[in-house]
């Protein structure tokens, strides 16, 4: 039982993760209706920008990690992230706006392929892995011995951080989308972008908005992983990117909190299957998870089917 | 005729070629192989992308199958006193115990198939027994296709791409975990029977009943899925069938090209078959033009012999060309770097919708 409660905090600090990276899948599904592959590479661009910032960071605060430091750390990942998914948007998806799906789709796995393998040259990043360095102090909590058998749960404080981060994110994310003129724009863009930009709303700046909106999350996820795993590397996007696409879809793709819930079973699942079945079989569980969702239920958890009109 | 004539031209140029090319370079030979390997993969693959329309990224998980199984029977064969772990024996694939009560019969089913083909291959001289080898990974590999084909009838586009993706992973994850195929550590100790004849010979017939069965009456089918699904179905055509039969032939040669591949490299490993090298082989069908089986080969010749180029000049990475490749091709070129030039279809194909 004990282990069992374990496995949920470890899952849910995962999920929470891929919750983050899934909500910029399902925004930009919304108003372009497509994948973007490069998505998780924006959020490995994330920890690579952590990686800049934080030693500078640190030095503003005499050498000492702390939570201020981090937070500047997160803020400038977050907007490195949010420009990197805006150019990409523009340069790459933008010209193809009237074009098949399928080309999209395959200009944005060769500008995934490209981002993973330019990164990988070493003049930018190398393709070893490297230390991420240390901007809060990860330890575990104490908790007191009179709360019985939980005393034995191990909860570290990143794992709080990471969940008290995304649920502060998740809740500014509400507001922009609810009570926003913008949000109210994309909401538009998403459920009819013929009619919205007849009703004056500018198409493109709106997309524009909701890449970099999209990639600042991701870049915030990039940030709350590296402070829990000790190195970061160029390809850590590619399948973390999958999974978190995995995630969306099972959410219902399209659908805001459908991604947040589906970013979590995938952490809880993928941390039960490590912990209790074979750590090899991790990536190709979610997989099939995905599989067994599409079979039976294509549109998600939350989603609502469509009919194909001919 | 014509074509057939070709078919029985190109065996026998490779039956002369393969007479010399053992003398040449290694490091050519090497590369030469590979050409072929990869024009069977593309050209394989083209069937189902260019000519049927269904944008499939997980083609080396089923060059995986067909390596993996080729060689688990050339293996079998070639060491008979050796104990081989039990299929259905030591619980590799995990599984709870009811689920597993379901799986074993099946394993067990395999098993014995396995076991009576090699059996049954023992006597015959060696070439023989490489072509049933290399048939025995091509049809398991269809197989595989055809359980990749079934989901992928109610999907289209980008979640068909992710799903076979996820397919490709799931190959990989089983493979990894199997006992009886060398899980982590690689399966090796296969004999170099591939040869310049087998490799081109394959690829010869590969190009050649794929032309045939598209332009064949029968074939229009496909490209009838893929310009208009909605209205193939109105004209009675069984999109069902031909969605799944493109995927099961592609699968069948590229588990042939992959026992060639485990054949010439002697040695195979999961990794070497994961995503990226996927994507290789749908960035050949792309610069070739989907649906262009002619461009679809030139493509393969040139981006197998391209990184060895790249390598001299300096250039490690080819994946950085090739991704700059691929964006620059969508924008400015979509039909691919031959395609609308092609002889078998006058008119240039379109991308699917």
């Amino acid at each position: 039982m004990i282990e069992f409660l374990q496995q949920l905090i470890n899952g849910v600090s995962l999920g929470a993760i891929y919750a983050l990276i899934a909500l910029g899948y399902t925004m930009v599904f919304g108003v372009l209706r497509f994948i973007n592959f490069a998505h998780g590479d924006v959020y490995m661009i994330g920890a690579f920008a952590g990686l800049y910032a934080g030693p500078k960071a640190l030095r503003l605060f005499g050498g000492q990690p702390g939570y201020i430091a981090a937070l500047l750390v997160l803020l400038f990942a977050m907007t490195v992230c949010a420009a990197v998914g805006i150019v990409i948007e523009f340069l790459c998806y933008r010209p193809l706006r009237s074009r098949p799906k399928l080309s999209v789709l395959i200009t944005a796995i060769g500008v995934s392929l490209f981002i993973e393998n330019v990164c990988q040259d070493s003049h930018v990043f190398g393709p070893n892995p490297q230390a991420f360095p240390t901007i809060i102090n990860d330890t575990a909590i104490e908790i007191p011995s009179s709360w019985g058998t939980f005393a034995d749960l191990t909860v570290t404080t990143s794992q709080i951080l990471v969940i008290v981060v995304t649920a502060g994110l998740l809740l500014l994310l509400t507001q922009i989308v609810l009570h926003t003129k913008l949000g109210m724009a994309m909401r538009a863009v998403s459920f009819n972008s013929v009619a919205s930009s007849l009703m004056g709303v500018n198409n493109d700046l709106i997309i524009s908005f909701t890449f970099g909106l999209g990639s600042s999350l991701a870049g915030a996820a990039g940030i709350l992983t590296s402070i829990q795993q000790p190195s970061i590397d160029p390809l850590m996007g590619i399948l973390l990117g999958l999974k978190a696409f995995v995630a969306a879809v099972l959410g219902g793709i399209g659908n805001l909190p459908g991604a947040v819930l589906g970013g979590l079973l995938i952490g809880v699942i993928e941390t039960m299957v490590v912990g209790y079945v074979s750590p090899t079989y991790r990536d190709a569980i979610v997989f099939g998870v995905l599989i067994l969702i599409l079979i039976f239920k294509p549109s998600g958890l939350l989603g609502r089917g469509q009919r194909e009109k001919v | 005729m014509r074509a057939k004539l070709i078919l029985l031209g190109a065996l026998a140029l490779c039956a002369a070629l393969s007479q010399i090319t053992p003398s040449v370079n290694p490091y050519y030979y090497d590369v030469l192989i590979g050409i072929g390997i990869n024009i069977m993969l593309a050209a394989g693959l083209n069937l189902v992308n260019g000519y049927t329309g269904q944008f499939s990224l997980g083609h080396a998980g089923f060059m995986a199958v067909g390596a993996y199984l080729a060689s688990a029977m050339s293996l079998a064969i070639q060491f008979p006193y050796i104990d081989w772990p039990d299929w259905s024996g030591p619980r590799w694939l995990w599984a709870p115990k009811g689920i597993w009560l379901l799986l074993a019969a099946p394993l067990r089913l395999l098993e014995w198939m396995h076991n009576s083909l090699v059996f049954l291959a023992h006597g015959l001289p060696a070439q023989a027994q490489f072509l049933c080898v290399l048939l025995y990974g091509g049809a398991a590999a269809a197989l595989a296709g055809l359980v990749v084909g079934i989901p992928s009838l109610r999907l289209r586009g980008d979640y068909l791409a992710i799903v076979t993706l996820g397919f490709n992973e799931i190959i990989r994850g089983v493979i990894q975990n199997a006992e009886p195929l060398g899980a982590q550590r690689g399966l090796g100790g296969m004999m170099r029977h591939t040869d310049f004849l087998w490799t081109f010979g394959s690829a010869a017939v590969c190009v050649y009943v794929v032309l045939a069965l598209v332009n064949s009456t029968y074939g229009r089918g496909f490209l009838a899925v893929r310009d208009d699904e909605v209205a193939a179905e109105a004209m009675g055509i069984n999109t069902t069938k031909y969605k799944v039969l493109a995927f099961v032939i592609g699968a069948f040669f590229a588990g042939i090209a992959g026992g060639l591949y485990a054949h010439f490299k002697q040695y195979i490993h999961p990794d070497g078959f994961n995503f990226l090298r996927s994507v290789d082989i749908v960035v050949m069908v792309i610069l070739g033009g989907m649906g262009n089986t002619a461009g679809v080969c030139v493509a393969a010749v040139i981006l197998t012999i391209l990184p060895e180029v790249l390598r001299r000049v300096g250039i490690e990475n080819r994946m950085i060309p090739y991704s700059l490749l691929l964006i620059v091709l969508m924008l400015s070129r979509p039909q691919g770097l031959f395609g609308g030039l092609g002889v078998a279809r006058k008119k240039g194909p379109a991308i699917a919708k």
